[in-house]
């Protein structure tokens, strides 16, 4: 597995948000967390990158436990996040904002820049532009952009078609399916549920803080109670 | 002719020698804010701190029989530099960093920086004493007079040496910090957890480090300046104590947390004081034949004594005009 999370428990000090998960994805899928506003699902991200405090169960990352390591650790052992908002150096420009994706990188970056620019032919235009100038779809390819700069073996996304006209959130899905097909694993937290789910390898469904379903996505999505209860019949 | 000159010598030539001092000093504080967020009221003693430890250098060196060309002050700044970047990471390590560890507010790090600028001063007072001393005891402070009779003036331009050292040695600095900012590695990171600390740290910027690196600047960059002021006029305990308030002006009319904006904002502050003192009348006196009577002989917008306050009316004018200051600052 290439995270696995067991039984996890964790908040921000007070009573807990997420009251025992179970999640478990490979390097080849797409795990896709749906579940209605203030279940916990990006709280179940922020915990697997020690943006909070786990308090119990386990994290293991290709098998190793990771609970409550810290950013500048995980990046360099391949974990990598796109949180929701503020997700770009808005004063920086937008080769400046790639670069600093790459921080923990010793060796030369620019082949990875190059494939960036590759993958978002409009950041490449826009390289010197200060990327708080840039419209909101091509702000979540800086993010996604400098999220892989790190080259991670797990991507996680906090709802990257957030406020996004209809036109990005394909674009953006569809890039996200390219990096998976490139060999990285995905874990995303989405509210576009149904078109999400249907690209998606494994769906979870969060309510209350723990993990009511879990299938592929496909099965999600035919499944009565699933639909009713959290795609809107 | 003369009375150009005269304008020349007082507020051309001051207002770059202040907007030198103002500028250093006030860079040191938009980085604190702009990495740690809170408003670091020490750094005048800093400076302060920056200017005596230049000061037992040079007296060191002088004493051991050392000679330069230039003002020892000058030839020892940066030793002094290194030793101040030192104690002020020291100071960091032992007051500020154990309060964010705790993750206190900022108005506790801003107290507790006040409680740092009692305690430099005290520290100043029991080993040096109070009276002022000077950094040309032993050695002459050269005093450069330009003619300018070919323009028909009778009056020289003056200009000392250590200022002419000191407006160079800041070119020298903000190049150098520019380049530091906008081409390497941790420059960058510097700008990107100023400007979104949350996101430095997903991207697994090492941010203790970049901390780190930013009290070495402020704290070598405070050294620089206190030496000059010290320099300029005369080096007493609470030397950089008195201008804390226009340099925190400077920053917060560049834009707090903007380094350019606070090179830009010590600049203002500093012509904008020496413009206001000026006497303007000074300039009328060749054309005083055709001028009616009643225009008085002092023509200055304030008085000597309330230079202070100049800093404070430009800040309220450009909050009021630009809130976030002339460059966008950081707002919290």
């Amino acid at each position: 597995m290439l995270i696995d999370l067991k039984n996890i428990i964790a908040g921000y000090g007070g009573a807990p948000i997420l009251k025992g998960i179970n999640l478990a994805i490979e390097k080849s899928d797409i795990g896709v967390i749906i579940g209605p506003n203030g279940a916990g699902k990006s709280t179940c991200l922020k915990a697997i990158f020690g943006l909070l405090e786990v308090s119990s169960g386990e994290v293991l990352f290709n098998g190793q436990e990771i609970k409550n390591s810290l950013p500048d650790k995980l990046v360099p052992m391949g974990l990598s996040f796109v949180p929701q908002e503020k997700n770009v150096f808005t004063s920086l420009s937008v080769h400046e904002n790639l670069e600093m994706g790459a921080f923990i990188r010793e060796d030369d970056i620019s082949q990875t820049i190059e494939e960036i620019y590759e993958m978002f032919p409009p950041l490449r235009e826009k390289r010197n532009q200060q990327a708080g100038e840039l419209s909101g779809g091509q702000r979540q390819m800086v993010a996604m952009g400098r999220a892989l700069m790190s080259k991670p073996s797990l991507l996680m996304l906090d709802e990257p078609s957030a406020g996004l006209s209809p036109r990005y959130v394909l674009e953006i899905f569809e890039q996200i399916q390219k990096v998976n097909a490139s060999g990285v694993g995905i874990l995303m937290v989405e509210q576009n549920a149904k078109q999400a789910l249907s690209f998606a390898s494994k769906g979870f469904v969060l309510a209350n803080g723990t993990n009511s379903f879990t299938g592929s996505g496909q099965e999600l999505l035919n499944d009565k109670d699933v639909a009713k209860s959290f795609l809107g019949g | 002719m003369n009375e150009l000159i005269f304008f020349f010598n007082k507020v051309i030539i001051s207002g770059m020698v202040l907007g030198s001092i103002y500028a250093l000093g006030a860079i040191g504080i938009t980085l604190i804010f702009g990495i740690l967020r809170f408003a670091h009221f020490a750094h005048g003693d800093m400076m302060t701190m920056g200017a005596f430890i230049t000061f037992l250098l040079a007296s060191a060196a002088t004493a051991l029989g050392f000679t330069a060309p230039l003002p020892m002050g000058f030839m020892v700044l940066p030793i002094a530099m290194f030793i101040a970047a030192f104690m002020a990471l020291g100071i960091d390590k032992s007051f500020y960093a154990p309060l964010r560890a705790r993750g206190a507010k900022p108005v506790t790090l801003l107290i507790a920086s006040i409680g740092v600028t009692l305690m430099i001063q005290g520290l100043i007072r029991l080993f040096f004493g109070v009276k002022s001393r000077t950094f040309f005891a032993s050695e002459p402070k050269e005093i450069y007079r330009i003619d300018m009779s070919f323009l028909g003036a009778t009056r020289p331009i003056t200009i000392t040496e250590p200022q002419i050292l000191m407006i160079i040695v800041t070119i020298i600095a903000v190049v150098a910090l520019h380049f530091f900012l906008t081409k390497s590695k941790f420059g960058k990171a510097m700008r990107a957890m100023a400007d979104n600390a949350d996101l430095a740290q997903v991207s697994g910027i090492n941010t203790k480090l970049v901390i780190r690196v930013t009290w070495v600047i402020a704290g070598s960059l405070a050294a620089m300046a206190g030496t000059m002021l010290a320099l300029d006029v005369t080096l007493k305990p609470n030397l950089a104590f008195n201008i804390i308030l226009p340099i925190f002006a400077a920053a917060i009319v560049g834009g707090l947390g903007h380094a350019w904006g606070a090179i830009a904002g010590g600049f203002l502050v500093g012509f904008a004081e020496t413009m206001a003192v000026f006497n303007w009348a000074v300039l009328l006196r060749p054309f005083r034949e055709g001028l009616p009577s009643w225009i008085p002989n002092d023509l200055s917008i304030v008085p000597t004594e309330y230079k202070l306050t100049v800093a404070f009316v430009i800040l309220v004018i450009v909050l009021l005009v630009r809130p976030t200051g002339i460059f966008k600052g950081a707002s919290s």
